[in-house]
């Protein structure tokens, strides 16, 4: 059996007296979609943190692509193949959604050294090549030029997705993608991430059940910190403890 | 925010006001008041040492109170080599830049790992340090300063005239902040800007944060060095009240009456605030209430500064 893509070890974190991670045990097989699942406070966006690298746990450890990276820097891990979207919109206001993209584009490893002083970037036609191809995948082709804070706000979702595409990411950590989205919008977004997910491994952390089970190949549920189930989607649905936990108020 | 993009009219606008700066010293002597080229000089001088903070504060984000021990260092730099006998500036104000900016590598890269209030404090304290430690430096003159037997030669041009000394100050002026449009608009004019605006978003995005912050942080450090360099010569003398926060606290005056973030903010700070100081102290020893006013006045109706008339930055 091929080693997992990433691979969460007996991961702990405490925030004063509380656990808000246990011996978390988590694992994303490359090319799967593999969601996490669970009630508002869980700890779902403090794993991401963990996994990211924002945030340092006590202790486990986070493996990547066949190494150790617990404590490397997010921006490390980045470079390794990992990307992020915020599950509270974080894009650059005040850019256009291009050079937004194109931010994204530049700070990757093979576009070559940001220590550049003297050329301007705007001449850089590659960059900007690559980042109106990348908003023409998650549908955004018309508004190449609008500033991101003009956008709509599930246009902002799809720039952020732009963004953490445009590193290249073997893994994409999306912290709640459709987080206050209408329901036509995420309509649209699940589309774009059933899109996504033939070319990449996604860890979708997500509050919109349907979606969840429309997306995933294996659902994983935390409350509490704690990782009560893993399994396919039609096991977890089953699985008393989930329906008892959380699942029961949802289905 | 937005990248910084100067407005259509600004570079003519500027060269029309480069040829009247190469013009000035031969109109000032046509009307016999050649005692203000020295006071040119000193303008244009501060217009770099503005504008060096300016690439740090305006355009990195990074609000040091310390830029003065940089601007301090690369004045007894020149003094030094002076004593050690190297006179020309081909040497020296290369050698100036590079202690000042080692110096602040070695500062930002203790201090830069702090925020907000924090980085205010130890990069004031670090200033304080290199004051403190050039008051004591018998060998450098102690608080008196190590004054200059006269001035330096470039490559065997003689500084010692007015002029000469007017022109290489413009010169080096010029040189700076054509540097500094370039480098704003490159990618890593690209990558600063966007580290000020959202430095977690940009870590997310793989760029090591620290290091550009480094980067800019020591490269305004050299600038204030060539500034301090320049000053020395200007004044002969190399004295420690050039590294004091109070001169800390004059450049960062300068670079917020000028425009925080905008090419010429550093530039049009340092007129406004020396000519005030100039015409003001010939009425009255309390100038500083004018300038207090005008500050006010330019908080209040100006708040991004008197060059955010002449560039855009479309917030």
């Amino acid at each position: 059996m091929t080693e997992p893509l990433l691979d969460v070890r007996q991961l702990s974190r405490r925030f004063a007296a509380v656990d808000a991670l246990k011996d978390v045990n988590f694992s994303v097989e490359a090319g799967e979609v593999h969601a996490l699942i669970g009630p508002n406070g869980a700890g779902k966006t403090t794993f991401i943190h963990h996994v990211s690298g924002a945030l340092q746990p006590d202790s486990g450890s986070v493996h990547f692509a066949g190494r150790e990276v617990t404590r490397l820097a997010m921006h490390q891990r980045v470079a390794a193949g990992m990307a992020r979207s915020y599950q509270i919109t974080n894009v650059f206001l005040g850019l256009s959604a291009l050079d937004n993209v194109a931010l994204a584009v530049q700070g990757r490893q093979d576009a070559g050294s940001s220590f550049r002083f003297w050329q301007a970037a705007r001449t850089e036609k590659r960059l900007f090549e690559e980042a109106r191809s990348f908003l023409e995948q998650v549908g955004l082709a018309k508004r190449v030029e609008t500033v991101a804070g003009n956008l709509a706000h599930g246009e902002q979702r799809a720039l952020e997705l732009a963004m953490a595409l445009a590193t290249q990411p073997q893994l994409l950590l999306l912290d709640e993608p459709m987080a206050g989205t209408g329901p036509e919008e995420s309509a649209r977004m699940v589309e774009l991430i059933e899109h996504l997910a033939r070319h990449v491994t996604i860890l979708l952390v997500e509050h919109d059940m349907a979606a969840v089970f429309r997306l995933a190949d294996r659902i994983s549920v935390l409350v509490n910190g704690r990782l009560i189930a893993t399994g396919t989607p039609e096991a977890v649905r089953a699985d008393p403890e989930v329906r008892r936990a959380y699942l029961g108020d949802h289905l | 925010m937005a990248f910084y993009r100067p407005a259509p009219y600004q570079k003519p606008l500027a060269i029309v006001l480069l040829l009247a700066a190469l013009a000035l010293p031969s109109v000032l002597s046509a009307f016999g008041q050649e005692f203000y080229v020295g006071f040119a000089t000193r303008v244009l001088i501060f217009a770099l040492a503005a504008s060096s903070l300016n690439l740090v504060l305006g355009f990195g984000g990074m609000f040091s109170l310390g830029h003065a021990a940089f601007f301090g260092a690369g004045a007894y730099v020149a003094a030094i080599c002076m004593q050690a006998g190297i006179s020309d500036a081909l040497l020296a104000f290369p050698l100036a830049m590079l202690a000042a900016g080692l110096l602040a590598l070695l500062v930002g890269a203790l201090s830069l790992r702090t925020r907000g209030v924090y980085f205010i404090m130890i990069t004031l304290a670090f200033a304080q340090m290199a004051y403190y430690l050039f008051v004591s430096a018998r060998a450098w003159g102690g608080d008196d300063g190590l004054p200059l037997v006269g001035r330096m030669t470039l490559g065997g041009l003689s500084l010692s005239s007015d002029n000469a000394l007017f022109f290489t100050a413009l010169s080096a002026l010029t040189a700076a902040i054509v540097f500094l449009g370039r480098l704003a608009d490159a990618r890593f004019g690209r990558t600063i800007q966007a580290i000020r605006e959202n430095e977690t978003r940009m870590e997310a995005l793989g760029y090591p944060v620290f290091r550009y912050r480094l980067v800019c942080f020591a490269l305004g450090g050299a600038l204030a060095g060539l500034a301090g360099a320049l000053l020395a010569n200007l004044t002969g003398l190399a004295s420690p009240n050039l590294l004091q926060w109070m001169q800390s606290g004059t450049l960062l005056v300068m670079v917020i009456i000028g425009g925080v973030g905008y090419l010429y903010g550093g530039v049009v700070g340092a007129v406004v605030l020396l000519c005030l100081e100039e015409v003001l102290s010939g009425f009255t020893l309390h100038w500083h209430i004018g300038l207090g006013v005008l500050l006010l006045g330019i908080v209040l109706f100006a708040p991004k500064g008197v060059a955010a008339l002449f560039g855009k930055r479309d917030d």
